[in-house]
């Protein structure tokens, strides 16, 4: 431990305490003793901090080490084809750095250089194409803010509240500004057949493939060839150099390492779209090609991660809430598991298929909670409740769980995932 | 493409003129009526033929004229999306091609473009049989899959689960679950072995299938399977698919006004977290049963909370306080535990293959469940390479010198082991783990 965390630690404590023994909450509490924070001269304010260039590439201060990515061991037979968890309940605003976006591989995260990368569009076109990366950057190109939401996101919780925290049952999650070419431009430049009952095979050029099959009609709306994301290139774990964005469908379509293209008159029904991120029923039948992920919203903090360690007073509810058909136009927060519902206020107007902020500001009385939110789309879709959820398609479908997410706050503020009647 | 669609129709047009020119001449050289009439039916004829050409044409053309609608319609939507923004518009294409990039060679769609489609349509020419298929299988796919295909540990399960669909946790494998062979072929030749994608022959996975068919009960061990007769095998969930229908089944009744007060009478808390997740600084997270229990929580109403409980222990401290047993004074032991403690981390590198402590299951690797000073190559149920188990006879005994040795360079130690690990180069790693070893991983 430094210096500077002892004082800090000691300054906390007092500060606590000083809170603790103030009056009333929501007002300003009197300073029974001087703060040595402020009046003592502090070694930060005294001696010279680090130079320039100490790190050319900055990582987030010492402090923040434990805003990290995190997985739980158990969940898949071997890291190297697992998922990590983005830790939702430490970020603010919209956007999700990507050295803390989670990660899902198939057959680990792999290098492959701009120079060794190759691009084919081949199949039902008038001329096959392959391009290199420098040719990709030749095409016009936009950016958007996307979510990417792996299927499975929130999918342990079918069977109950499993997992004590935000970050392992939302942290399937990230949302990042892509900068790429509309998938139309390079399907119109190999003279692809675009006609609606066409399907455009996309993989990757990893050990796993992971080929998908999007009908055309999607590839020609929205999907983009994306090559950097929040202004950078992509990282490694995210499909360095080039990934497919599919804007409001199952990350696992979204293809990293993209290789190849291939316009063909059916659905391949690969392994992750038929064993795979298809929905099994009650009656044991299963839905496939479900590729839109519904409306959804968590809050973030208070959370099990998040406990409220201010008391009574003004407490400030933030969460997330998203939709794959579109804006989220509103989100409302119940504080006694669904009984009463306020409509929260949003951090700004909701971009299209891309997470959106909200805040909910209250005087907490310091009484339990039962916090939930619940999201509503352009399509005026209302985010379900875990029961409507299970009454229509039984505990075992494993995928697309956008549930209605309960946390109790006891009184000292301590949060934890819970399942009410 | 819009132009060489709209091209195609006329050549075919300046083709019958020149033949009904060459006729009409040849007509006048010689007069005879007989010759006349024939030659009237090859007009009619080449007329015919001109007024099909022409509707073939006219078409292409339209079809063409559809596909250019549609570029247009999908530029001019999303141009519409972005109006909403001034000077932000969607990306320009080009009127036809930008003339980026190279044509692909045939052999470089031959290389990637192998995929198989539901039928076995882009199978390779080829063939194997179960019996085959289980030398392959047990060679390549059994370290995780199982000699039966039945799964290790978290390790996909290829067969069973037959009728348990409908339960309440289903077991989906090829042979219970998978709707097309195709996927079981497509999957293996291109994915696996996992860590060795790409390197298995045609015939060799056209054994592999039939090994897994013949392990689902849907061949006899004799069957062949090959291009030829691959469309002919009908899997159990053939039709056990629907397309998605949450537009018609959940979407109509979901976009409703939803209720903002009195929504509910009472709500109580039915059930708590199974797990609680710790988050340690050095990564990853450590999930821990849950005692709680929902006795004693308030239940919710209109007015609030029932009763505000009084202060109680934070559940994540009570069960860390649960978690750790008492601690003695002695230094010794808190150098001893600090030692296991590096020694449980270290052992992640080895978690992968090796389980350790009570109700562990042998994986990749053997269980090391009191492995420290036992006899090697003594673990029930565990495959042991040959060189491992000639090193067992000879009275190799896992003592914390042998395991540091081991794992120091375990294909030095012992040649043609069939782990897969380069080894420990740090010593305190290597005693860390034995320590750890020596504790059953508890």
């Amino acid at each position: 431990m430094t210096d500077q965390t002892k004082h800090s630690r000691r300054a906390f404590l007092k500060g606590g305490a000083v809170v603790a023994a103030g009056s009333v909450a929501g007002t300003a509490a009197a300073a029974q003793t001087p703060d040595p924070l402020i009046t003592e001269l502090q070694d930060w304010a005294s001696y010279t901090g680090v130079g320039v260039d100490e790190t050319p590439y900055g990582m987030p201060i010492s402090y923040e080490s434990h805003v990290v990515r995190r997985n739980v061991e158990w969940l898949t037979a071997s890291p190297i084809s697992s998922i990590n968890f983005t830790p939702i309940h430490a970020l603010d605003g919209t956007i999700t750095p990507q050295g803390c976006a989670f990660e899902r591989h198939h057959s680990g995260a792999i290098e492959l250089r701009k120079e060794d990368y190759r691009l084919m569009i081949n199949g039902l076109v008038d001329r096959p194409l392959v391009f290199t990366y420098e040719d990709l950057e030749r095409f016009p190109r936009e950016n958007h803010v996307y979510f990417c939401e792996c299927a499975a996101n929130t999918g342990m919780e079918w069977a109950g509240a499993q997992l004590n925290g935000v970050q392992f049952t939302h942290g399937m999650i990230h949302n990042m500004e892509y900068t790429g070419i509309p998938l139309r431009t390079l399907l119109q430049e190999a003279g692809a057949d675009i006609s609606s009952d066409k399907w455009v095979y996309v993989e990757g050029a990893d050990a796993s493939s992971n080929g998908r099959s999007i009908p055309m009609d999607k590839a020609l709306d929205d999907v983009l060839v994306a090559f950097k994301a929040n202004g950078e290139a992509l990282r490694m774990e995210h499909g360095y150099p080039v990934r497919l964005v599919v804007p409001g469908w199952e990350g696992n379509m979204w293809v990293k390492w993209l290789r190849r293209i291939e316009v063909v008159d059916v659905a391949v029904e690969s392994r992750e779209e038929t064993s795979k991120y298809t929905d099994v029923y009650e009656d044991g039948t299963a839905r496939k090609w479900t590729w839109e992920m519904d409306a959804k919203s968590v809050i973030t903090s208070p959370s099990p991660q998040m406990p409220i360690k201010h008391g009574k007073g003004p407490l400030v509810i933030s969460g997330l809430a998203w939709s794959g058909h579109g804006q989220i136009t509103r989100v409302d927060v119940s504080k006694d598991g669904g009984i009463t519902w306020e409509t929260a206020r949003l951090g700004k107007q909701g971009d299209t298929k891309a997470l959106t902020r909200f805040y909910h500001d209250i005087n907490w009385d310091g009484a339990p909670m039962l916090l939930q939110a619940r999201a509503m789309d352009e399509t005026g879709y209302v985010q379900p409740t875990k029961d409507q959820l299970r009454e229509q398609r039984g505990e075992n479908s494993v995928y697309h769980n956008n549930c209605i997410q309960t946390w109790y706050v006891n009184a000292e503020g301590v949060a934890e995932n819970v399942e009410i009647s | 493409m819009s132009k060489s669609l709209s091209q195609i129709g006329l050549p075919a047009l300046g083709l019958s003129a020149l033949a009904l020119a060459i006729a009409v001449t040849y007509a006048n050289r010689n007069h005879g009526e007989s010759r006349i009439e024939s030659l009237e039916t090859r007009i009619s004829q080449v007329q015919a033929q001109e007024s099909s050409a022409n509707e073939q044409a006219q078409a292409q053309a339209s079809r063409a004229a559809e596909l250019e609608q549609k570029i247009a319609d999908v530029q001019a939507a999303a141009m519409e999306r972005m109006a909403s923004a001034d000077l932000t518009t969607p990306a320009p294409t080009s009127d036809g091609a930008f003339g980026i990039g190279r044509t692909a060679l045939a052999e470089e769609i031959a290389a990637w473009d192998v995929d198989v489609l539901p039928g076995g349509r882009g199978l390779p020419e080829g063939s194997g049989d179960a019996l085959i298929g289980e030398e392959v299988f047990v060679k390549k796919c059994a370290s995780c899959h199982g000699d039966f295909a039945e799964g290790v540990d978290n390790w996909p399960v290829l067969a069973g689960g037959f009728d348990t669909l409908a339960d309440e946790d289903p077991v989906k494998t090829v042979g219970s679950y998978w709707p097309h062979l195709s996927t079981a072929w497509d999957y293996i030749s291109r994915s696996m072995p996992f860590g060795e994608a790409g390197t298995l022959t045609a015939d060799e996975t056209y054994a592999i299938v039939a090994y897994i068919l013949y392990s689902n009960d849907l061949v006899d061990d004799d069957f062949v399977l090959s291009n030829e007769n691959f469309a002919e095998v009908d899997m159990y969930n053939m039709n056990g698919f629907v397309i998605d229908d949450r537009p018609e089944l959940e979407y109509e009744k979901w976009r409703t006004e939803p209720c903002m007060k009195n929504c509910k009478d009472e709500v109580e808390i039915t059930m708590r977290s199974v797990f609680l997740v710790n988050t340690p600084a050095e990564g990853g997270s450590e999930s821990v049963m849950n005692h709680s229990s929902v006795e004693g929580l308030p239940t919710f109403s209109s007015e609030g909370p029932s009763f505000i409980p009084a202060a109680t222990t934070k559940p994540a401290e009570e069960t860390v306080a649960k978690a750790e047993p008492a601690t003695q004074n002695a230094e010794e032991t808190n150098d001893n535990a600090a030692l296991i403690a590096a020694g449980k981390k270290a052992f992640k590198k080895c978690k992968a293959c090796h389980k350790i402590g009570e109700g562990a299951k042998n994986a990749s690797g053997p269980i090391l469940t009191d492995i420290v000073g036992s006899p090697a190559g003594q673990v029930d149920g565990f495959k042991y390479s040959k060189a491992l188990k000639e090193a067992a006879e000879d009275g190799l005994v896992w003592d914390a010198a042998a395991l540091d040795a081991f794992l120091t360079k375990p294909k030095e130690f012992i040649k043609k082991t069939k782990m897969s690990f380069g080894g420990l180069k740090k010593e305190n790693d290597r005693l860390a783990i034995i320590e750890y070893l020596k504790t059953n991983g508890e």
